[in-house]
């Protein structure tokens, strides 16, 4: 009876999934393996993948970068949040999450007009007297563009695992011989290993199917694989082909969080997406 | 004895202005068990802190080997700690459970491992080296914390109330098992308990507390047989205590009938607080009674019965082995050893009384929870 009755109250989800994830990843494959003209099954879509396999290693190259920064700038905030009072944890954690209440894309919107070559940071030096640095269209604006999106995302998994890290474990190390240094590497950052991953996952998944920040704040030679699948369904008109780099891409994003977990060791806390 | 270790001088601690130590002057022997022994909220998890340097004292000094170490880090001191529940870091397995002070004091691999063998041994945990400590039994996990701190030689271990989380068989084990090692380790053991059963059986120096303040030191023989005051009286095993007047050395007045008793040195008619062990009342024929009272309650504790006898409307706990129905008379008589004197205290009054005794009584202990942090 019971069980009847949770079948039930899961049923619209369920069939939620059904209809708008598993039914349209059938589609997906089905695009992948046909002709776009005759509809005959083939594997000439796969074939040409070997076009982008540059721009799937520059998303992953990236988008790990961006994971790094995410996690080196991140960890210290999280660190600092979880060891404030419950009223300035509270706030802190409101401010992380207070860019996320904004637009994804006025944010991204934004940087155009910060980095831009007659942008405010670029008016600024001028003003000063210094000359203008190009900073659009180049990597370093894409990753910072995914670094300044994501970042939310690193913090928040951390704050998470941080906070509840048992404090006397912390005074048995020191108890043991730690000083402030040893007690870091030898409990607390291990402790940390699922927030992190969590983290890297959380950043690395979306940052590596972007398209709109390289379409942004990118140039020419930093094309994403996320626009080049947009690209073979807008204007290229190739879903078939569209199909099968979606297809790769995610398989590529189970192999990475995979290995990425695997790091993880059994500690499975944290939530970790995959 | 030996060679004093640490000693806390004129030791006060406030938390946010209220006070939780209040001048606690005390000093360790090397080799020594002692024991903290008191209630909920009596300080002595606090003095344990401050001795481990998890906490800083509002004023007063610790000194160990007789250097003052008030602000001397948890990591610099040779001292180790047992903690409430264990605290074992999970991401590690048993073996680098006990092996991580020696790995953080950077020993050489076969030294690490001979020692952390050594150790499991010691604590009955060979075979034991890889498996994950959330997989322990809390007896496990107990050892584990034990060998993780003495694996380290240290001078002194300090244990919190390392018991309270396992089952009374269990503790019992721990407890025969705790006092083997401190014997053939020699390290000195300072021990904070709420069980005064603990205390007794394992010290040799017990320390009472309450109120933030020591209400009395001494060998647990003569905290039981001589205590201070009403409260360690009433906090160390069952007592009745009554009110009474010294009149002249050896000799004491209470309930309108004058004892013969051991004690000496009080003032002429001094009023004191006279206690009386349960188990030391010998029950006779009411016509051969020093006083005679009726039975208004009985208990049947395994070894031997509790009953409660009313004197005058004041009732007692008496223990004993053979069964007296409730509305019995019966007559009893005290030697005069069995009676103890006290100078009257603030506790006066406030123990002793087993008017509303009842079964549960004993039940009654605190939770050993998160206490003073």
């Amino acid at each position: 009876m019971k069980r009847n009755k949770s079948v039930l109250l899961s049923a619209p989800y369920l069939i939620w999934m059904v209809v708008f994830t598993l039914i349209p990843l059938g589609v997906v494959c089905y695009y992948a393996f046909t002709d776009p003209s005759s509809g005959e099954f083939t594997l000439k879509n796969l074939r040409e993948l070997n076009l982008y396999w540059g721009v799937l290693g520059q998303s992953v190259l990236y988008s790990i970068v961006s994971a790094f920064i995410c996690l080196l700038l991140g960890y210290p905030v999280a660190y600092f949040i979880a060891h404030r009072g419950p009223t300035a944890q509270r706030f802190l954690y409101m401010l992380v999450m207070l860019p996320m209440c904004m637009s994804f894309l006025l944010r991204t919107l934004a940087w155009v007009g910060l980095l831009q070559d007659t942008g405010i940071i670029n008016n600024i030096l001028a003003a000063l007297g210094f000359h203008r640095i190009r900073m659009i269209r180049t990597p370093g604006a894409v990753v910072l563009g995914m670094v300044y999106n994501y970042l939310p995302y690193m913090i928040l998994p951390l704050y998470a695992v941080i906070v509840k890290i048992d404090h006397r474990l912390i005074e048995a190390a020191e108890d043991l011989g730690c000083n402030g240094a040893q007690v870091f590497g030898r409990v607390i950052l291990p402790l940390s290993v699922p927030g992190i991953l969590s983290g890297m996952t959380m950043v690395f998944v979306p940052a590596v199917s972007t398209f709109y920040i390289s379409q942004k704040l990118g140039g020419t030679d930093t094309v994403l694989i996320g626009d080049v699948i947009e690209r073979q369904f807008k204007q290229g008109n190739n879903p078939n082909l569209g199909a099968a780099l979606s297809l790769v891409l995610m398989i590529l994003v189970f192999v990475c969080t995979g290995i990425m977990n695997r790091f993880g060791g059994d500690s499975e806390e944290g939530g970790v997406i995959v | 004895m030996s060679k004093e270790l640490i000693r806390l001088q004129d030791l006060t601690m406030e938390f946010d202005g209220e006070r939780v130590l209040d001048g606690i002057n005390l000093y360790f022997n090397d080799h020594e068990f002692l024991t903290l022994l008191g209630p909920s909220g009596c300080g002595k998890t606090t003095t344990l802190r401050i001795i481990g340097g998890f906490l800083t004292p509002t004023s007063g000094t610790v000194t160990f080997d007789g250097q003052v170490i008030n602000d001397l880090p948890p990591y610099k001191r040779q001292i180790n700690t047992v903690f409430q529940r264990y605290a074992l870091f999970p991401h590690l397995d048993v073996y680098d459970n006990i092996a991580f002070g020696l790995k953080v004091a950077k020993l050489p691999k076969a030294e690490i491992d001979r020692r952390v063998h050594e150790m499991l041994e010691t604590v009955s945990l060979k075979g034991y080296e890889n498996r994950s400590v959330e997989s322990l039994s809390g007896g496990q996990q107990q050892r584990v914390a034990i060998a993780r701190a003495l694996v380290n030689q240290p001078k002194v271990l300090l244990l919190d109330e390392p018991l309270a989380a396992l089952d009374l068989r269990l503790r019992k084990d721990m407890q025969i098992e705790l006092k083997r090692i401190q014997r053939s380790t020699g390290i000195t053991f300072i021990y904070v308990t709420h069980d005064q059963e603990e205390a007794l059986s394992m010290s040799d120096t017990v320390v009472v507390m309450d109120k933030g303040r020591i209400q009395q030191i001494g060998r647990p023989e003569d905290i039981y047989n001589e205590p201070k005051n009403a409260f360690v009286a009433d906090f160390i095993g069952e007592s009745n205590i009554l009110d009474g007047v010294m009149l002249s050395d050896y000799r004491v007045k209470f309930f309108g009938r004058v004892f013969e008793c051991v004690d000496e040195g009080f003032a002429p008619n001094e009023p004191v607080d006279v206690v009386i062990r349960p188990e030391d009342i010998d029950i006779v024929a009411p016509n051969q009674g020093h006083l005679v009272g009726t039975v208004t309650g009985i208990t049947f504790k395994g070894l031997n019965y509790d009953i409660i006898v009313e004197f005058k409307g004041f009732k007692w706990l008496i223990q004993t082995t053979d069964y007296h129905g409730v509305g019995t008379t019966i007559g009893i008589r005290i030697n005069p050893e069995d009676i103890h004197i006290m100078h009257k205290s603030e506790y006066s009054g406030l123990f002793g009384d087993y008017s509303s005794y009842s079964a549960e009584y004993d039940e009654l202990t605190e939770d050993a929870g998160d206490e003073e942090e």
